[in-house]
């Protein structure tokens, strides 16, 4: 079920992201929402969660945006175990520390995308640093939004249906 | 009771989880990656590292063909060596015959083209024995007076003088006394400068010294002695050696050794000059009214 979960959150970043590719700043997208799904995977369920969503995301976008296979994998990948272990160490529930991790995990994805396209073009390391943080910045509060989204989602519908019941019970 | 081995902690599972996706993902990029020699990344990597796999299979294998083919298979190679070793005592015998076939044949070549080249007649002959008495330096040679041979004819080898005919001579056969005999002499002279003298044989290294020649003659260590013909026994001008000590001598006449030119331990073919020496008479039976006198 969890893995059907991060399937799909995958999936569904993915067909928004391709449809949000003209949204860029500079060379650097405004925002990855695959990233996003994959530091929420992390947070939500760990490392083990959060690299194989960040391998199989990561690959996923590599093939679709027709770039080196595998750098945005190994990327993802990397964000995914190192926020896993972050959230597994920290307590991540409040919205400061995730918008935190959200900032950070986008930070690295970064730093490591650029290494290893620098590493493989055998060209000199430059990190765009400014649309770096506008698409960190971005990514943060989507995921954080992400996150009240989905947590408030069951306690919305509950609370939905208990008010329906004391609606039904005064007017009969 | 089956007991269960214990699973690796979460922690380290994990950890071996993500080095192995790392792992692959880096396999991936480099699949895609060209290096500078225009080499994929991972065909480079893999090739380098399965041509060192394969230079340690390829060394434990010959290791292994080595011990085999070193040690093992090698229980029938004694009786093998043993025969290879008799076959090849066989094959050195038969390369020193060809060997010796081939000499005798180019001695025989050099030996026509003297007979060829020289305007004296002679009569090829095969040397077939030595002397029996070491005294006397002389040979046998298979050639006597059915042939022609008579005493006193010079005989001579494609480098030099060999000797004379000594009587008597028998029917096939007939005796060559060497020039190198302590009893032979021969009239001789300097090529380049026509010094004369007589060269005897002497025991000793050279086996030849030339003696009455004057101190006051010019002959030096390397001039060519030939035969003078003033003896009428050898043709004039054939080789009799060179000079190996040429010393001022405490009376009137040099000091000269002579190193002869015929090779007399491996003399094997030789030509009779079949002219008779001058004043020479064939020997007959001496008329009763002469041997009173």
């Amino acid at each position: 079920m969890r893995t059907a979960g991060v399937l799909v959150a995958l999936a569904a970043a993915l067909a928004l992201q391709t449809t949000l590719a003209g949204l860029t700043i500079g060379s650097t997208t405004a925002v990855n929402l695959v990233l996003v799904a994959v530091i929420y995977a992390a947070l939500a369920f760990g490392p083990v969660s959060g690299l194989l969503a960040g391998s199989v995301g990561g690959l996923a976008q590599d093939a679709l945006a027709g770039g080196v296979i595998g750098v945005g994998g190994f990327s993802k990948t990397l964000v995914g175990f190192v926020i896993g272990l972050l959230g597994a160490q920290f307590i991540v529930a409040q919205t400061l520390p995730r918008l935190v991790m959200f900032l950070t995990g986008t930070i690295i994805h970064e730093l490591c995308y650029q290494a290893l396209y620098a590493l493989v073009e055998s060209r000199a390391f430059r990190m765009p640093w400014s649309a770096t943080l506008i698409q960190a910045g971005v990514n943060a509060l989507i995921g954080v939004f992400a996150f009240q989204i989905i947590e408030a989602g069951p306690g919305l519908v509950q609370r939905r249906r208990a008010r329906g019941a004391t609606l039904s019970r005064r007017n009969f | 009771m089956l007991e269960i081995p214990p699973r690796a902690p979460y922690r380290q599972r994990t950890g071996y989880l993500f080095l192995a996706v790392m792992v692959g993902h880096l396999i991936l990029i480099s699949a895609q990656v060209q290096s500078k020699a225009g080499v994929p990344v991972l065909e480079g990597v893999t090739f380098g590292v399965f041509s060192r796999i394969q230079t340690g299979v390829s060394g434990a294998f010959h290791g292994v063909t080595g011990t085999w083919s070193n040690y093992v298979a090698l229980r029938g190679v004694r009786a093998e060596n043993e025969t290879l070793r008799q076959r090849l005592g066989d094959l050195e015998v038969r390369l020193q015959e060809q060997r010796a076939l081939a000499g005798r044949a180019a001695q025989l070549e050099s030996l026509l083209q003297l007979r060829e080249s020289t305007t004296l007649p002679t009569l090829s002959a095969q040397v077939i024995a030595g002397n029996p008495n070491p005294g006397l330096l002389t040979v046998t040679i298979d050639r006597g007076s059915s042939d022609g041979v008579q005493p006193d004819m010079a005989v001579i080898a494609p480098k030099g003088v060999v000797g004379r005919v000594i009587g008597p001579v028998a029917g096939h056969a007939s005796r060559v006394q060497l020039i190198i005999d302590r009893n032979a002499a021969i009239g001789a002279i300097s090529e380049r400068t026509r010094a004369g003298g007589m060269v005897v044989g002497v025991e000793g290294d050279p086996p030849l010294r030339m003696d009455l020649v004057s101190n006051l003659a010019d002959i030096v260590v390397g001039d060519v002695i030939v035969a003078s013909g003033v003896d009428g026994i050898f043709p004039k001008g054939f080789v009799i050696g060179t000079v190996e000590r040429s010393e001022r001598g405490k009376a009137l006449y040099r000091d000269l050794t002579i190193r002869p030119a015929v090779g007399f331990s491996s003399l094997e073919e030789v030509l009779v000059v079949l002219v008779p020496a001058r004043g020479a008479v064939p020997e007959e039976a001496p008329k009763p009214r002469e041997a009173a006198k």
